[in-house]
């Protein structure tokens, strides 16, 4: 339920380096607190963004709460599908359900984020 | 019970008797009054007698769930018993009938009654002056932040920042965002309160506000709230009170004595005025001296002799309601006052406060707890022992309406794993109280012995578990 592949941060979302592209979601443990999703708020494509700034807002049928950019970068894709589909977060919250791309700035600051071992302990799984 | 109400439209039969009105006069012809793009051949208007029409409204009135049917413990809320005297004086010809235009001379008795409940509360929060135009709490919290961002305007200053905690209603950040600030959530400590050294890394030249409930969603005094007034003030920004808790206050402690410069006060909630579909509501906002020349306008004022409307208010932000907001929801609050006088209302309090510890101690072995302290009116439990299980909140929420009792806040605060918020209010007896905890222990050996009947729940309304999913993505406001 925890990748071993991703970093992850304290206020639950992930992050996958290829290259210099960041692929962000959040994880498994948060769309499960945040319950049936229903309407994501994406960025605007050529956004910059700093490490902890909002990046999307997610709605659940519990509350609304900010998605943090866990690396500051530039937005360069966003998940069209979840417009219509906000949902496959619940479903594949790894996969199919990532929400941003970023041209990232800065590769140290992957060194603050948690591995999946750091982050199961944080959540306590 | 379960039976579906059909609509009115379907109840319609071409073959029953219709009521010819008569025509209207020549000059009041509709093709001769009204624009042609306004009229219209047919309007539908549903064929039906007149017994149809008085059993399909008595039904639905009778689905209506409300304090007078049963124990509403919902947090944050103050779900009080409305007086009934009360609905009585604001139903009086003189009150219900008056004219908003009616000329200041003939409407002294109404302009009287708003202007004593301004110093009512007044006295009640430590502030300066009332206006009573905003008709809700989160329409005051707008009030107050559209005031304030003109009192920096006039300053000179540019601050952007609204700092509210994270354990805030989330109308405070909405508000904030309505007004054209930024909003920064404070985390909160490990006591759920507000602390000074964490607020210090936030506060700076650009914060104009702090927005601080008291006591907070977690039904916590802010202990240090002495010490975040004195550093939010050094730094130049203003202290706002969300008045949504104030029931847990009332009459031993005022927000104009910590600090805070500007409030409101929900009269539906704390003066015991009917909210939700009983409604409506009224947020006036009260505010220290400095902020007077900035309070929306007209106010009333007494010079002596006679009260009037002053519109002499230079800074004024302008109006922010037609008329003199919702006048019957502020006479109801006025009468509340005056029957209870001070030492009444300090009794509220008492027994809010009491009711709250009472239930909290009585559910605390039932339920995690996670702030134990002495709570004010309201208390938070967590259900993740139950959620361990397989159990939401959700559930226990759900199947507390097949008990006729109505669900207490859950999943808020936001800050509480499976939060179940509640507030009993001082108007409930310990019978009822005690009634509640043995629900909910009922609910908690059914969830241990038969999990699907809370799963499914509820059996006995009307309509089953709702799709919120659905319901949130596909609004469907019309009846069409």
């Amino acid at each position: 339920m925890y990748p071993e592949n991703l970093k992850y941060s304290k206020d639950h979302e992930w992050v996958k380096l290829e290259g210099n592209i960041a692929t962000v979601g959040i994880s498994f443990y948060a769309q499960e607190e945040l319950g049936d999703i229903v309407y994501v708020d994406l960025p605007e494509i050529g956004k910059t963004v700093k490490q902890n700034d909002v990046l999307a807002v997610i709605e659940s049928v519990k509350s609304a709460s900010d998605v943090y950019s866990p690396i500051s970068g530039k937005v360069i894709e966003v998940n069209e599908k979840l417009k219509e589909k906000p949902e496959i977060i619940n479903e594949d919250p790894y996969q199919e359900g990532w929400i941003a791309k970023l041209e990232i700035s800065n590769p140290n600051e992957l060194d603050t984020l948690m591995n999946a071992e750091e982050y199961k302990k944080l959540i306590g799984a | 019970m379960n039976k579906e109400i059909p609509l009115i439209k379907d109840l319609h039969d071409d073959n029953r008797p219709t009521i010819n009105l008569p025509d209207p006069l020549e000059d009041y012809l509709p093709e001769k009054i009204l624009p042609e793009k306004l009229l219209r051949e047919d309007i539908p208007i549903p064929q039906v007698s007149e017994p149809e029409v008085v059993r399909h409204f008595t039904n639905l009135s009778q689905r209506g769930y409300g304090v007078d049917t049963g124990f509403y413990p919902l947090g944050s809320c103050t779900m009080k018993y409305n007086p009934k005297i009360n609905e009585e004086i604001a139903s009086f010809s003189s009150f219900a009938n008056l004219h908003p235009y009616t000329p200041e001379d003939l409407s002294q008795g109404s302009l009287e009654i708003i202007y004593k409940l301004g110093e009512y509360l007044s006295n009640i929060t430590g502030m300066d002056k009332f206006t009573f135009q905003p008709s809700a709490g989160a329409h005051g919290e707008l009030t107050a932040l559209l005031i304030i961002k003109a009192y920096f305007k006039d300053k000179g200053e540019k601050r952007k920042i609204v700092l509210v905690p994270d354990s805030a209603h989330g109308t405070n950040p909405a508000s904030a965002t309505m007004a054209g600030f930024e909003t920064i959530e404070i985390p909160s400590d490990e006591r759920g309160l507000v602390n000074p050294n964490i607020l210090a890394k936030y506060l700076n030249k650009d914060v104009a506000v702090l927005m601080l409930t008291n006591p907070n969603t977690l039904g916590l005094f802010e202990k240090d709230i002495l010490k975040i007034s004195q550093m939010v003030h050094e730094t130049g920004a203003l202290l706002y009170y969300d008045g949504a808790n104030l029931n847990g206050i009332m009459g031993y402690a005022r927000p104009g004595d910590m600090g805070f410069d500007a409030v409101h006060v929900n009269l539906h909630k704390t003066f015991s005025t009917p909210h939700g579909g009983g409604g409506p509501g009224a947020g006036p906002v009260g505010v220290k001296s400095f902020l007077k020349d900035y309070l929306p306008k007209p106010i009333v004022e007494f010079d002596g002799e006679k009260y009037y409307l002053n519109y002499d208010i230079k800074k004024s932000i302008g109006r922010i309601r037609t008329f003199h907001g919702n006048f019957l929801v502020l006479l109801k609050a006025y009468c509340y006052i005056r029957l209870l006088g001070s030492e009444g209302l300090k009794n509220v309090t008492e027994m809010a406060v009491l009711n709250a510890n009472y239930l909290k101690e009585r559910l605390k072995d039932l339920f995690h707890l996670p702030y134990p302290d002495l709570c004010k009116h309201e208390f938070v439990l967590s259900g993740k022992k139950q959620k361990e299980k397989g159990i939401k909140v959700l559930d226990i929420a759900k199947r507390l309406l097949d008990y006729g009792v109505h669900p207490p806040t859950i999943y808020f605060p936001l800050i509480v794993e499976e939060a179940l918020m509640i507030e009993p209010t001082e108007t409930e007896t310990k019978n009822t109280l005690d009634q509640f905890v043995e629900i909910l222990k009922a609910i908690i050996k059914e969830s241990e012995e038969n999990p699907n009947v809370l799963k499914s729940a509820p059996h006995s309304t009307p309509v089953g578990r709702l799709d919120e999913v659905h319901a949130a993505k596909i609004l469907k406001v019309n009846w069409k």
